[in-house]
């Protein structure tokens, strides 16, 4: 049924343990074997391979060097906060904690290169080794040497060792302007329905045929494939809504060949998890519990964004209303609202070619502090003094995100603001203090 | 210092022990302090007041708290137990770090205090394994993981930064080979857990399911303040270790729930569990303290109306913060204690008829000249008011029966009050407001009696049902049930027999009504006589009164009992304050300072200090009658006052050349002489000092428009 993987450096029979591991990725598994080689021969210096999430890049990968017992060290680029960290696991995958600790303090790439040749003559590579670095594209933001030395890492320390890189994206996003050694391009393509089918159903229930497990997959797919294709999140999926599946089962309504019944039975259920569970609206906890609760219960939980409401104090309110207007009107038109006698100004004779585009489809636009004060002053309705805690009661609407700050931390003179919140939002704070915003606004003069 | 060596050298001299006494909290407060004999039992009576408030806000904190932390523990304790399982769905599920989402309100400064009883809780009951970040210590990634770390493993942990040499100079050899990542931790944790297992299998059965693998949390206390890139790593990082690393992670909301989604993309919130908790809000909040710290009589100190006024529009109108809010008070108390002499008789009943017998003459005198002492002496017979004035032994006795009637009166004030607040709270429109608090405030300030919407208030309590009433009455007998005072007592007395009275009505009820309307029927047949529009109306008018004089039913008859009755009460026991003798003891009345030091206004200041420096420096040459400045006033304020009389581009040679003559004014030459006026060096330096200080005030600032001219920064002038 498989395919088999057919290479003349290793045993048949782990060859054919790789590939019943590995389903729908024979292809992909059997060019990097070819590219790999034997392995005591000297294999090409760097392979980058990209494909979406869950596409079985590390896992193909994984599977590879564990089950031909290839001498290997992996690395997750996010987890390196420092590239010490990265020379770090590597040494000590390959040569053990003794290498290890012959790092430096913050280590240069030549450190690394010395303590790696140094080993390495004392035990010098019968087999290729392999260097895997998993979200390989934030090896861009290090340091501007280290990508292009990896790359080449063979030369540099005269070994046989091969660097693989695995992401997301593509190469040419990776190549730095000052040029560097080509790396072998792998491209793993996302699985197609057929091939999501064959693999989730392999993971199917002890207690239940594997027919009627598939046959579960078929009505899944068939409501969430066009949303969502990525393997682990639609195997969690698959879990957590299993028992209602088979619900009918135990009760006995049905038989498990009667696949109309329960397709009837699971297929609402499945819709509302795509707009709840599936967003993380509702926890998967909350979800498992749900089910085990009645059907009119549920309307009960309200997910995550349900909760928008903000109680501020009421100088913040006002503050943030300020800030609204101060980022959505543009500044001319203060005058004509916040002025007694502005006389009539139609919205016609203040319209310039740029501003025939609502602001609120442009989005907030910066202001300065001065201007949100005197806003802040005209519409509060009493007077109030210019206290400090006025003042703090900006910076902390900008720690919570209400506002946000444009001009930079070091500039004190006049910092600039943006305001950070929705229409609806501050409709609702407006309402709560009584001040009707829309009248206010440029936008619906 | 000497030594006893004759050769050169260096040598070490520690410090001796006690060469600077530090002064204490007492020293501190009997500084400065009026009438300085009775500081130090004021000092403690003060002390003991706020040790008694802050225990009693702690414990009241942690019985909001129980509930939202409670069920937070469950859930701690739900997901360690669920990892466990190894049933299919459990390991089909991709695993999520579970993660609760606790969002406590915009209150940030309050929030410290729910997070340290949260942890400590959880380090009790849950899991050893605690560690709280804030956004500001963790700006990059690494720092947030050495934070982590630090706080789980209880070591130094050191990152490759040139920044924290002295760091790895102090640290053990031990520790220097810890890398901050986490399979550290990982390694770490696995040899914690080894090490608590074995004991603990030899010595119970395995029936115990304390949970063999305590999960590891992970507070972040201020979730919005965090670089969402940094979290995000964070998370990604750790759900590759969620497999051997029982990690949880539990968020500090101020704002909504949503802001989880606007900080982490789909990719990285997929990987966690969330479940939201929501703390009470801190408007309930503040009304618990206020309940339990203002509206009882067992803390003898109070504020008067106006300071509890700032102190709750502080709370209302800027920061939603309890904590601030009790700091204020605290300042309030320390206040009273720091500057009223007689309060020494600000504490129990005992304990202050005791001191005032030990109170001295020149506190006797205090009592004297007190405002609301002198209104009571007026009122008393000529020779009771020689008395009092000459005799101190006397003064003394009064004294003691004046407290003794302060206590009686507030032991009374607060049970009325909250029964008057029963009453009034569920009336449309509330024309008593809402909280008790702000019934209390119209309270204090004046009889509430004489209030306009307390007649309104009145006039709907009489229209009221007879179920709600009786309702509401015995909600008052509730409230007055426990209060051991004499005359509340005999208010309860009287109460449950009025509310007999009205469940009596229901049996007699069934008999029917024994008036007939006869005398409604009489102006009825003389109408049908009269066309006389104004006879009309005079008749329709003498029908109202004689229907609403005549038709009373026993129960309203019964109602006007009830309400006459709770209207005697607040009257005779919801007087404000200031018409009791001796207020001035326990009322903190003061707004103006706990103002000033609350709610600061560093620019008013600044404005008064350059107007009129003699507020600020207190000298006699600089006094000014109309507002202007003197000639001989700083520098600053003379460049300041010039710089008002210009429009928004200011002439910096202009400028320079009045200051010029107002210092030579001050100089005293004479107007006619040839350097009067002149701009020599020193001027000029001066002028210039001034005008920087001026900008680095922000009154004015450099303009590109014109290259001699400076621009300023605020409207307005002489």
């Amino acid at each position: 049924m498989t395919k088999m993987l057919q290479h003349s450096g290793y045993e048949e029979e782990r060859l054919q343990r790789v590939a019943e591991l590995l389903p729908c990725r024979e292809v992909q598994a059997g060019m990097l074997l070819s590219l790999m080689g034997q392995p005591q021969q000297c294999s090409y210096p760097s392979i980058f391979i990209y494909g979406h999430r869950a596409s079985g890049k590390s896992h193909v990968m994984q599977v590879l060097l564990k089950e031909l017992e290839l001498p290997h060290a992996t690395v997750s680029c996010v987890e390196c906060v420092s590239v010490a960290l990265l020379f770090e696991q590597v040494l000590l995958s390959f040569f053990g904690c003794d290498a290890a600790s012959l790092l430096p303090r913050s280590p240069s790439l030549s450190d690394f290169v010395r303590i790696y040749r140094q080993h390495c003559s004392q035990t010098p590579a019968k087999q290729t080794r392999y260097i895997v670095m998993e979200k390989a594209e934030l090896l861009r933001d290090t340091d501007a040497n280290l990508l292009p030395a990896l790359l080449r890492l063979q030369e540099l320390v005269d070994d046989n060792v091969t660097i693989i890189l695995l992401s997301e994206i593509v190469w040419d996003k990776f190549r730095p302007n000052t040029g560097c050694f080509e790396p072998l391009l792998l491209h793993f393509p996302d699985y197609s329905k057929g091939e999501l089918q064959q693999i989730l159903s392999q993971d199917k229930h002890p207690s239940y045929s594997a027919e009627f497990y598939s046959s579960y997959i078929n009505i899944l797919l068939g409501v969430f494939y066009s949303v969502c294709r990525d393997l682990r999140e639609l195997r969690h999926l698959a879990a957590l809504n299993f028992s209602k599946f088979c619900e009918p089962l135990a009760e006995g309504k049905v038989k498990e060949t009667d696949t109309h019944k329960l397709w009837r039975n699971i297929e609402p259920h499945l819709k509302k998890a795509m707009q709840t569970v599936y967003l993380r609206e509702v926890s998967s906890l909350q979800w498992e519990q749900l089910q085990q609760m009645e059907e009119r219960e549920c309307g009960a939980l309200r997910g995550l964004s349900a909760h928008t409401h903000v109680e501020l104090p009421y100088y913040s309110k006002f503050l943030l209303i300020a800030a609204y207007l101060a980022s959505y009107n543009p500044a001319r038109t203060d005058k004509r609202f916040f002025l007694k006698h502005h006389g009539k100004i139609r919205k016609t004779n203040f319209l310039k070619k740029n501003e025939k585009t609502s602001n609120h489809l442009l989005g907030p636009k910066p202001f300065p502090l001065d201007r949100l004060l005197a806003i802040f002053y005209s519409v509060v309705d009493s007077r109030v003094a210019p206290t400090a805690s006025i003042f703090s009661q900006i910076s902390s609407l900008v720690t919570l995100q209400l506002l946000t700050k444009v001009s930079h931390d070091d500039q004190l003179d006049a910092p600039k603001y943006k305001c950070a919140v929705s229409m609806d939002f501050i409709c609702a704070i407006s309402r709560t203090v009584n001040f009707e915003i829309i009248k206010y606004l440029y936008d619906f003069l | 210092m000497s030594t006893s060596s004759v050769s050169k050298g260096c040598f070490v001299f520690k410090p001796s022990a006690k060469k600077k006494k530090t002064l204490s909290l007492e020293d501190h407060f009997s500084h400065g302090c009026e009438s300085a004999e009775s500081s130090e039992k004021r000092f403690k009576l003060c002390q003991d007041l706020w040790d008694k408030i802050k225990s009693d806000t702690e414990v009241l904190q942690d019985d909001l708290n129980r509930k939202i932390l409670d069920s937070l523990l469950d859930f701690t304790r739900k997901c360690s137990s669920t990892r466990q399982l190894s049933d299919w769905a459990s390991q089909m599920r991709a695993s999520e770090i579970p993660t609760a989402a606790l969002v406590l309100g915009v209150n940030v400064p309050d929030h410290d205090m729910t997070f340290q009883s949260l942890s400590e809780l959880l380090q009790q009951s849950v899991t050893p394994h605690v560690a709280s970040v804030q956004a500001k210590e963790c700006g990059a990634l690494k720092h947030l993981m050495k934070r982590v770390l630090e706080r789980l493993m209880g070591t130094d942990v050191t990152v490759d930064d040139e920044e924290e040499e002295e760091a790895e100079q102090t640290s053990t050899p031990l520790h220097k080979s810890v890398h901050c990542s986490l399979s550290t931790l990982c390694d770490w944790y696995k040899t914690k857990t080894k090490k608590s297992n074995t004991p603990g299998k030899k010595r119970s059965s395995p029936s115990r399911d304390d949970p063999q693998q305590p999960p590891v949390v992970i507070i972040f206390k201020d979730l919005e303040a965090f670089n969402p890139k940094v979290l995000q790593d964070f998370i990604l990082i750790c759900s590759r270790y969620i497999e051997r690393l029982p990690l949880m992670f539990i968020f500090g909301i101020a704002t909504s729930p949503s802001t989880i989604q606007h900080m982490l993309p789909h990719s990285v919130s997929s990987l966690l569990c969330i479940e939201l908790f929501q703390s009470l809000s801190c408007t309930q909040h503040l009304a618990t303290v206020i309940d339990q710290l203002i509206l009882t009589h067992h803390f003898p100190f109070k504020l008067n109306a106006k300071v509890l006024q700032v102190l709750m529009s502080i709370f209302l109108y800027h920061d939603f913060s309890v904590r601030n809010f009790i700091k204020g008070l605290q300042l309030a108390l320390l206040e009273h204690f720091h500057s009223q002499p007689l309060s020494v008789l600000c504490c129990k009943k005992k304990d202050a008829l005791l001191n005032v017998m030990q109170l001295s003459h020149s506190d006797l005198e205090r009592i004297r000249n007190l405002p609301s002492f002198k209104r009571y002496v007026e009122k008393q017979e000529p020779q009771e008011q020689v008395n009092l004035s000459k005799d101190d032994t006397h003064l003394k006795e009064v004294c003691q029966k004046l407290i003794k009637g302060l206590h009686k009166y507030h032991k009374n004030y607060y049970p009325v009050l909250r029964c008057l607040h029963t009453l009034t709270s569920s009336l449309p429109r509330y024309p008593l407001g809402k909280q008790v608090r702000e019934l209390h405030l119209i309270c204090l300030e004046k009889n509430v009696w004489e209030n306009e919407d307390y007649q309104t208030a009145m006039k709907l309590l009489r229209m009221l049902a007879k179920d709600e009433l009786v309702a509401l009455l015995q909600r008052c007998v509730e409230i007055l049930q426990p209060v051991k005072s004499k005359k509340m007592k005999n208010a309860f007395l009287q109460l449950t027999d009025l509310l007999t009275k009205f469940k009596q009505l229901d049996t007699v009820a069934a008999e029917p009504p024994p008036c007939v309307e006869e005398p409604i029927i009489s102006p009825v047949r003389n109408l049908q006589k009269k066309t006389d529009l104004f006879q009309l109306q005079k008749t329709l008018l003498e029908m109202n009164e004689s229907r609403r004089a005549k038709k009373l039913s026993p129960f309203e008859v019964l109602r006007n009992e009830a309400l006459e009755f709770l209207d005697n009460l607040v009257k005779s026991h919801l007087s404000p304050p200031e018409s009791h003798t001796l207020n001035e003891v326990c009322y903190y009345t003061s707004s103006a300072t706990v103002r000033r030091h609350l709610n600061a206004t560093p620019r008013t200041s600044i404005q008064a200090a350059l107007n009129s420096p003699y507020y600020y420096l207190q000298n006699d040459r600089l006094k000014t009658v109309d507002g202007s400045v003197s000639n001989s006033a700083p520098d600053i304020c003379i460049a300041y006052k010039l710089h008002l009389e210009c429009g928004r581009l200011i002439n910096l040679y202009d400028w320079l050349e009045a200051y010029a003559t107002v210092v030579s004014a001050a100089e005293g030459n004479n107007p006619d002489s040839d350097n009067y006026g002149k701009v020599e060096e020193v001027k000029h330096a001066r002028f210039i000092r001034a005008v920087s200080e001026l900008e680095f005030l922000g009154f004015i600032k450099s303009t590109k428009q014109k290259t001699d001219h400076v621009a300023r920064l605020t409207w307005g002038g002489c």
